[in-house]
């Protein structure tokens, strides 16, 4: 450290207005060009943070159609057919365009090499290339929903799917197949950056658990993805040339196409969810002001939750006339899921004990994750259960559990790490009261949202119905009520999110008084990210000594 | 049909109430988990929440005991959900001897039922109450699922298999017959009702309406328009095995494996008969894919199901069903 910096830290500590660093990877380059051609991890986490932002907005556009039509049992806004449209979309889009790239591509992107201590990632332009092929895939998936539409659902089920539908199958998949190799190159860059770019001293264990979650997930990425790549491909073979790998009426099974399908979609759950554990784990840490509780079992149980993923596919499948014997072996692995997932949330509740606990926006996040997590989780056991998974199976209690996963847990966790990471990224602090407002409202609104669907699944109410019986309206206008609250809890942070970029106060390098690496370099970051490599001599959320500030720059 | 503002469905199959105990046991352990969890962390949000800037906790790494504690407790409940769960399954998927069969087809967007004694309805099914009913479920196009909630019981209608499921009606009433698995434009229309009667309201729905046709009459009659009566005739020595006494039994192949001379067998060996041939007979029998509807499949397998063995002496080393089957 030489003088200059001293002084530079003498003068934040005098109270005096803090000032954006002079050279950031913001304003190190500046027009067009210099985003579209850039390799810089952080510039590439911007420009997917940009992207998956449309598409979440979008996908969250078709969800409030959906439950407007639902409003009334006789569906009257929509036709049957562009109602299958628009939950096809809101599938398609939010699964494959948001959940699975938004937490790795955005805060991975950003994070993994701050954390690890280097300059970028391992393969800086396959990172890029990974932005483009992304964009190239969301294009083609675009087109199909927009020219005609696409009314599989996000399942693509066989024979419907290459035999029966006359919508946009080959385009709609064709982007998905696309998109699978922006996912892949994602992992594969993470994987090789984890094992080769730590710096000096950082060994695996003193590694951060949102690294450790993203170890696990790459490894899912790339071990599942090229087979929904292959089953894809299928599909689109026997749609345009009638080969006979599913449709019954040319010898082929179509259960097949669910095993196939399934064998990648289940584990594409724990890509969703996976990251979003990570996130909360550093939450948990940094709020409590506390080393986190069983760091080496909150760090392999992301890697048991990974490996167990891939053996646990045919539980979607136990009323399709599986084997009795089969689906018990299903099940039971099933089960064994439960284990890592309740292993988590003890020790994040546990890290809470005798801590110093900040109620900041994160902090009120992860929270909510963790109590929406703990439902999503539990109802999850219902389906597991072979004898109660026969009737509420393809009912509103699979849409209200997932949806307990992906949007209580996997957003959740989302918004938590972007509004804890957001003086990183822009240099400037998020307004504390809106946040914390807007944190409520989705909490209330997400609940008031899903829950009354747990109890439309257990009376019968099936998914995907564009008209259903009258009683169970209530229900559902209690849920389409929810969701307008939820719309709006969305839409505060993209405000003043928006506005705080450039109207916030400006953020110190270490806002909440972090142990992380990322937050030992300016707020925002210099395009190399630390003035010097970072040499690790302390155990990992070293909490209990005093905190470092900024070195570099 | 209920009305108003449910919040739990109707129980009116013997199933009903063993898979809700079920459920109420998995209500229970997920209530006191995700209030117990809450009701923590709240508590601890707020008893150490931060009051000074300054402070900094005790570091405590973690405890080995606390882990196996938090591991084994929620593997014992999963334990205990699974044998119950794999105990209902298990006998949802095992339909009493003495099940009367009902025949279902699902097609965009119906459900076609055919009766033993030979009723067809649409979008809607009879039965009695206290009486085991058997569903034999296939699909003339995409996928679909068989639906009644009041019974806890769904199975998905797959084109090209039969699916089995049961149940028995305990209580007299109108039901909700959903199709559950989409299947195309007008999925949620895809819906009927199950009437369950007394059982002399069964028997006078069953007299009223014109004099029906039982699948296995249905099937005899297809048996001899089809030709299929020359080769598989009653006598050994035909070019085709002999149908009588064969169903539910195994079966041995060409080809030195044995197999169960079920539905899906002889399904197979009408509309693809060289796949699998039965030992001692020729590959011979013309195929008849595309040129039976599902329903008539039912029938003629009804029909092969209804047959006595021949008479003793007559019948062939091994019984058979196939090859030459249909021809």
């Amino acid at each position: 450290m030489n003088s200059g910096e001293q002084d530079a830290r003498k003068t934040m500590s005098s109270q005096a207005p803090l000032t954006l660093p002079k050279r950031h990877y913001l304003n190190a380059d500046y027009g067009v060009r210099s985003w579209l051609l850039t390799t810089d991890h952080k510039r590439i986490a911007v420009l997917y943070l940009v992207s998956v932002t449309a598409m979440f907005f979008l996908g969250g556009a078709y969800a409030v159609i959906i439950r407007l039509n639902l409003l009334e049992p006789t569906g009257s806004l929509v036709t049957a057919e562009t109602y299958n449209k628009l939950f096809t979309a809101h599938g398609v889009l939010m699964v494959f365009f948001f959940m699975i790239p938004a937490i790795p591509a955005v805060l991975g992107n950003f994070l993994l090499p701050l954390m690890l201590g280097a300059r970028d990632l391992a393969f800086p332009r396959i990172n890029l290339l990974s932005w483009y092929v992304y964009v190239v895939g969301a294009a083609f998936t675009m087109y199909a929903v927009v020219a005609g539409g696409l009314d599989t659902g996000w399942t693509f089920y066989t024979p419907y799917s290459t035999a029966f539908s006359n919508t946009n199958v080959i385009a709609a998949g064709v982007g998905i197949f696309i998109t699978g190799f922006s996912s892949i190159l994602t992992g594969l860059n993470f994987i090789v950056t984890i094992h080769t770019m730590r710096a000096p001293g950082l060994t695996w264990f003193r590694l951060p658990l949102f690294v450790w979650a993203h170890y696990a997930t790459s490894l899912i990425q790339i071990l599942g993805t090229p087979v929904v790549a292959i089953t894809i491909l299928l599909v689109a073979m026997e749609r345009a040339f009638h080969f006979g790998f599913f449709d019954p009426a040319r010898g082929g099974d179509p259960i097949l196409f669910q095993h196939l399908f399934w064998f990648y979609s289940h584990p594409a759950v724990y890509i969703m969810i996976l990251p979003a554990m990570g996130v909360i784990s550093e939450l948990v840490t940094c709020f409590s002001r506390k080393k986190v509780f069983g760091y080496g079992f909150i760090a392999i149980s992301s890697l048991a939750i990974a490996g167990l993923s891939f053996m646990v596919w045919a539980h979607h499948m136990f009323v399709t006339g599986l084997s009795v014997y089969a689906a018990m072996i299903f099940s039971a692995l099933s089960f064994l899921v439960a284990i890592p997932s309740a292993i988590k949330v003890f020790n994040w509740v546990a890290t809470l004990y005798r801590g110093s606990i900040s109620w900041q926006t994160p902090m009120l996040y992860a929270f909510g994750f963790i109590g929406l997590f703990t439902i999503g989780g539990l109802t999850g056991l219902f389906l597991a259960t072979l004898g109660l998974d026969v009737h509420v199976t393809d009912t509103y209690f699979i849409v209200a559990h997932f949806h307990y996963i992906m949007v209580g847990g996997t957003i959740m966790g989302y918004l938590g790490g972007l509004h804890y990471w957001w003086p990183k990224i822009t240099g400037r602090l998020y307004p504390e009261w809106w946040a914390r407002v807007s944190a409520v409202v989705v909490f209330i609104g997400f609940n008031l949202t899903f829950f009354p669907q747990f109890i439309l699944g257990y009376l019968g109410m099936p998914r995907r119905y564009h008209v259903y019986p009258p009683e169970f309206q209530v229900l559902n206008v209690m849920s389409s009520a929810g969701a307008s609250i939820l719309g709006v809890g969305y839409l505060i942070p993209m405000v003043y999110l928006a506005w705080s970029m450039r109207y916030g106060k400006v953020a110190p390098s270490n806002p909440f008084q972090s142990t992380g690496l990322e937050w030992r370099t300016t707020s925002p970051p210099p395009t190399e990210n630390f003035a010097e490599t970072p040499i690790i001599d302390e155990e990992v959320y070293d909490y209990a000594s005093p905190p470092k500030e900024a070195r570099s720059v | 049909m209920p009305t108003g503002f449910p919040l739990f469905p109707e129980q009116a199959s013997t199933l009903a109430s063993e898979v809700d105990g079920l459920y109420l046991y998995l209500v229970a352990v997920t209530f006191v988990f995700s209030v117990g969890i809450a009701a923590v962390l709240v508590y601890f949000a707020i008893r150490y929440r931060r009051r000074s800037e300054s402070y900094r906790p005790e570091e405590i790494h973690g405890s080995l005991l606390l882990e196996v504690v938090w591991s084994v407790i929620p593997l014992g409940l999963c334990v205990v959900m699974f044998v119950w769960g794999a105990q209902v399954f298990f006998h949802m998927n095992r339909p009493p001897d003495d099940a009367m069969t009902v025949t279902v087809v699902g097609k965009r967007w119906m459900w076609k039922v055919q009766h033993p004694t030979g009723q067809r309805e649409i979008n809607e099914l009879h039965v009695p109450v206290g009486k085991p009913v058997k569903i034999m479920l296939t699909s003339e196009d995409v996928i679909h699922s068989f639906f009644i909630p009041a019974f806890r019981m769904k199975k998905d209608a797959i084109p090209g298999r039969y699916n089995v499921v049961w149940f028995e009606p305990t209580k007299a009433g109108t039901y909700h017959l959903f199709c559950a698995e989409y299947c195309g434009t007008e999925h949620s229309k895809m819906i009927g009702r199950v009437v369950v009667l007394e059982p002399d309201a069964y028997q006078m729905w069953l007299a009223g309406g014109p004099v029906p046709v039982s699948p296995a009459a249905a099937g005899e009659r297809l048996f001899t328009e089809r030709n299929c009566a020359t080769c598989h005739r009653a006598d050994s020595g035909a070019r085709g095995p002999v149908l009588g006494g064969i169903f539910g039994k195994r079966i041995a192949l060409q080809n030195g494996e044995t197999v169960m001379a079920d539905e899906a067998y002889i399904r197979e060996s009408i509309l693809s008969p060289a796949a699998r041939i039965v030992a001692g007979y020729q590959p011979i029998m013309p195929p008849y894919q595309g040129q039976l509807t599902e329903e008539q499949l039912l029938q003629l397998i009804a029909y092969i199901q209804s047959l006595s063995p021949p008479p003793a002496g007559t019948a062939p080393a091994s019984p058979t069903p196939s090859p030459g089957a249909a021809q």
